[in-house]
């Protein structure tokens, strides 16, 4: 069928691959494959030719990409950075959700505007995931932090265990730091002291 | 005095050194601006963030605000150089397998005949090279081009430069995907130290005086915000100098180690600023002067004729027209805002913002606005001269 987009997604996380396959399925009848090596990105995306490549903009692979934007052959398509653009907007957007893409020069925008679409939408849930994720990871580990903290206080003072959280709470606010940091100072010198 | 808050992007390379400096040593706070730091994964990357102004300002290669000035690569956009950031800091670097066959070819890797270094190269590649670097603008690609184009290997039948992110230059090294390198410091230092691979040459040996990194930011925000620019050069200016101070050296390296910035030993770092580079894992040592530098020699100067280096080059290579490139090229290096943030100052500004790059043979006085500037030896391995004017 001539009139499918051919599509590649160039991600190294299956899963999230899969996802985003999935979001773009959803959004037409597209020809899409995923590419997963990072060396010889630029030569295994020509070969491949596609009307569209689809990039994380925190991958440090994009800057592979831009070598598609040079048509070093007369028979190679010269590659855009998205279709329309005069379309700041839809660009931001993708910039803001963590996607770029790459399309070929001449696409009618009205084609790619819903895959995008679709692109930017999951590439914002991503994001959202991965600012959760981080968040939590550094909750628990501040958490497990100031726990030793207090158990050593608890232990060296005879304090128990609310005791030993006020005085951490009173010398982080005595010298205006978090927490966190006076019981990372702690652990840290007891470490350096036994 | 309120402080104006700004966002500038960097790679963590350690030519990013002025940004970093200016925030954390006060150089920005005394103009008034609140630095925000934000690395980015990519150059492409940042260049988008400039030009779609997301952030204000970029650490940025040379020739990226020249070739988007081009219509190369990237959004449509208008970016403007303020100031070069740096000078030199490259090396490049070769494969074990072909370092050894350079070496039984009677090579000595001495470090700084660039003429030597790339017949030798040459001949031990083979058919056909295949650099690596980090970005197709980039003074890394221009200068490769340069070396080996005037050596007489042919680009693209007999020499393949292409994009590799320098995080993965040794995994590409390892798979055979390329021969050889170019890399900003301390990328070379890390390849060496990883025993990846081994430094053949500073490209400092090809051409003295390369600019390598400059502050970008979009050309509409030049124009309607040019205090904002103004202090932004002078920040920088401060940073630099405080950076050529050779006792400055150890502080530097520290403050860019740390996790926030490069999270790199800080001895690895001061190999690059120092100029004393280990080449091969074997331990071997090479001295090389003014390797990376920032500040002496007007080094900071966006000179006009640098931009109309650049964009000759890339025009030649992408098969533009050379002239209505250097024209569009000579604008986008601003040393009119750069004038307006120094004049008056105890600071001695070039009486003309285009030179002939190559001239000089070494360190050379030349009139200045207030009498006379040292500016550094600017040549070419080749001992060609560009004239800005008819080249």
């Amino acid at each position: 069928m001539p009139n499918r987009l051919s599509i590649v997604v160039v991600e190294q996380d299956r899963e999230r691959a899969l996802l985003i396959v999935d979001s773009l399925r959803a959004s037409g009848d597209h020809e899409i494959s995923v590419i997963a090596e990072r060396t010889g990105l630029a030569r295994l995306i020509s070969e491949k030719n596609p009307d569209v490549v689809l990039v994380d903009v925190t991958s440090p692979s994009r800057d592979m990409l831009e070598e598609l934007t040079l048509a070093s052959s007369p028979l190679d398509r010269p590659v855009a950075m998205f279709v329309d653009r005069s379309d700041d907007n839809l660009t931001r957007a993708a910039i803001e959700a963590g996607v770029s893409a790459y399309v070929v020069d001449g696409l009618a925008p009205g084609r790619i505007k819903p895959v995008l679409d679709a692109a930017i939408t999951r590439f914002y849930m991503f994001h959202a995931m991965r600012a959760e994720l981080a968040a939590t990871k550094r909750a628990l580990e501040e958490r497990k932090i100031i726990d030793r903290a207090k158990g050593m206080l608890m232990k060296a003072r005879g304090l128990d265990e609310d005791a030993a959280y006020a005085l951490l709470r009173k010398a982080a606010m005595d010298q205006g730091k978090k927490m966190v940091d006076v019981a990372e100072a702690l652990v840290t010198a007891a470490g350096l002291l036994s | 005095m309120s402080q104006t808050p700004l966002t500038l992007g960097y790679i963590p390379l350690v030519d990013a050194a002025p940004l970093i400096i200016a925030r954390e040593l006060g150089f920005a706070e005394r103009e008034g601006l609140a630095l925000t730091l934000r690395a980015a994964p990519s150059w492409s990357t940042l260049r988008d963030l400039v030009a779609l102004g997301q952030i204000e300002a970029a650490q940025m290669l040379a020739p990226i605000p020249v070739a988007t000035a081009l219509g190369l690569g990237g959004l449509p956009s208008r970016l403007d150089a303020l100031c070069v950031l740096s000078v030199g800091g490259n090396t490049v670097g070769v494969s074990n397998e072909l370092a050894a066959a350079i070496r039984a070819a009677g090579h000595d890797f001495d470090f700084t005949d660039a003429t030597a270094a790339g017949k030798a190269l040459i001949a031990a590649a083979g058919e056909r090279l295949r650099i690596g670097v980090p970005f197709p603008f980039s003074m890394h690609a221009e200068l490769l081009y340069y070396w080996l184009g005037a050596l007489g290997l042919e680009a693209p039948q007999a020499l393949d430069v292409h994009t590799v992110p320098p995080p993965l230059m040794a995994e590409a090294l390892a798979s055979g995907d390329i021969d050889a390198f170019c890399v900003g410091a301390p990328w070379g230092s890390i390849a060496v130290e990883n025993g990846s691979g081994e430094l053949l040459l500073p490209t400092s040996a090809i051409w003295a005086f390369a600019p390598e990194k400059v502050l970008a930011v979009r050309h509409d925000w030049a124009e309607s915000e040019p205090d904002l620019a103004i202090r932004l050069i002078r920040c920088m200016w401060r940073a630099t100098r405080w950076l050529a101070d050779r006792s400055n050296f150890v502080t530097a390296s520290e403050i860019l180690s740390r996790p926030e910035y490069l999270n790199l030993p800080a001895e690895l770092l001061e190999r690059s600023l120092t100029g004393q580079l280990t080449i091969s894992p074997r331990g071997e040592q090479r001295r090389v002067e003014d390797f990376l530098y920032f500040h002496e020699g007007a080094a900071t100067f966006p000179w006009r004729s640098q931009a109309g280096w650049i964009a000759s080059r890339l025009a030649a290579r992408m098969g533009l027209d050379r002239a209505s490139a250097r024209r569009a090229a000579k604008n986008v290096f601003r040393s009119d805002l750069y004038r307006a943030a120094l004049a008056g100052r105890a600071v001695d500004l070039p009486g003309a913002s285009e030179k002939l790059e190559g001239a000089l043979e070494q360190a050379t006085e030349v009139p200045a606005q207030n009498g006379t500037l040292i500016l550094h030896r600017d040549r070419f391995f080749d001992g060609q001269i560009f004239d800005p004017g008819t080249d």
